[in-house]
């Protein structure tokens, strides 16, 4: 007979999560924080910043977002770049599309919520592990917790970012927000080549209104990406 | 942009992300979309950040010029030398942070 402690268990699968997930948050509170602080800087009520993490829950899609909202883009504009931006998450739903399947919708449905870049990184490595029937609840685990320190760090920047002094140029943790993300996405050639030649076409197509241009080239940067891998 | 305008995106961009999330959980047959449209999911991170990268260090050149622009770019590329180096989050914003308050300071 197995001891109670070795078997699976609903709240151990749960906060094994949580602890496999604890050492990212280092690279998810200062983002968190920073948003916030920007957020107000573009703008943004304190309850639109905090809304953004709440409803969208996406670091890129909401830096992207705070430009177009001080460029005062249309609602269509903003709504279809937050899209693209997460057009990777379709990536993620894909690889665990087999593992929640005899899930009920609400399970699914929450998982979906959660499931940001941190999170699958952690979860995808749960399922090469055997004993799967309550896997849901460590992918819970995982999910959660970035879910509140994101929360917890957005609050923070709130209510912290009002009081950071113009001359320490905060507009410049911007981009270096984006630079810190992009870094770890260059992982082959292909990723370069994506990385560059977006860059350079976005620098191109910078006339364009609303940061089109930026999501035109992204697209176009994709494709060239694609092509070259499958020359190679 | 109004009030009205910023949630109705706020609610357009929820809808937008959690139908990118939920995708394949609700619909499992999408495997059947082309094979080069599942591939090029992998390089829109950097793709998107490559684009969005090279709009925000430009906008500053076009609109302050070179002249004030500069320390910027000089900590972008320290930034991003230090970055590449380490892998490190808080070291890529941190020092090129620190690299621009530094250049601001000598130039002051």
């Amino acid at each position: 007979m197995q001891s109670p402690s070795s078997q699976p268990s609903a709240r151990r699968e749960f906060f094994d999560g949580v602890r496999d997930q604890a050492p990212l948050l280092l690279g998810v509170v200062p983002f968190g924080l920073i948003f916030g602080a920007l957020a107000l800087q573009a703008g943004v009520s304190r309850l639109g910043a905090q809304g953004l993490s709440l409803f969208i829950f996406a670091g890129s899609a909401q830096f992207v977002s705070l430009n177009l909202i001080a460029a005062n883009a249309p609602v269509a504009v903003m709504v279809f770049t937050v899209f693209v931006v997460n057009l990777r998450h379709v990536l993620y739903s894909a690889s665990l599309s087999r593992h929640v399947r005899h899930l009920s919708a609400g399970w699914k449905a929450l998982l979906a919520y959660l499931l940001t870049d941190e999170a699958f990184a952690v979860a995808q490595r749960r399922y090469l592990r055997p004993d799967l029937t309550l896997a849901h609840w460590y992918t819970l685990g995982t999910g959660l917790t970035l879910w509140v320190s994101w929360q917890v760090s957005t609050l923070v920047g709130i209510l912290f970012g009002a009081s950071i002094p113009a001359g320490w140029s905060l507009d410049f943790a911007l981009p270096m927000t984006f630079l810190a993300m992009l870094l770890p996405a260059l992982v082959d050639r292909p990723t370069w080549v994506a990385a560059l030649s977006a860059a350079g076409l976005a620098l191109a197509l910078r006339p364009l209104p609303y940061n089109l241009g930026m999501v035109t080239a992204a697209m176009a940067a994709v494709g060239i990406a694609v092509l070259l891998e499958r020359d190679r | 942009m109004s009030t009205t305008s910023f949630w109705l995106a706020v609610v357009g961009g929820m809808l937008v992300t959690f139908a990118t999330r939920v995708s394949f959980f609700a619909l499992p047959h999408l495997d059947r979309l082309p094979p080069l449209f599942l591939r090029g999911l992998r390089f829109v991170p950097a793709a998107v950040l490559g684009a969005l990268l090279a709009t925000l260090l430009a906008t500053p050149i076009a609109e302050l010029g070179w002249g004030t622009a500069w320390p910027r770019l000089a900590a972008a590329a320290v930034a991003g030398l230090a970055g590449l180096r380490t892998r490190n989050t808080w070291i890529t914003i941190g020092l090129g942070m620190v690299t621009l308050w530094g250049l601001q300071a000598v130039l002051r």
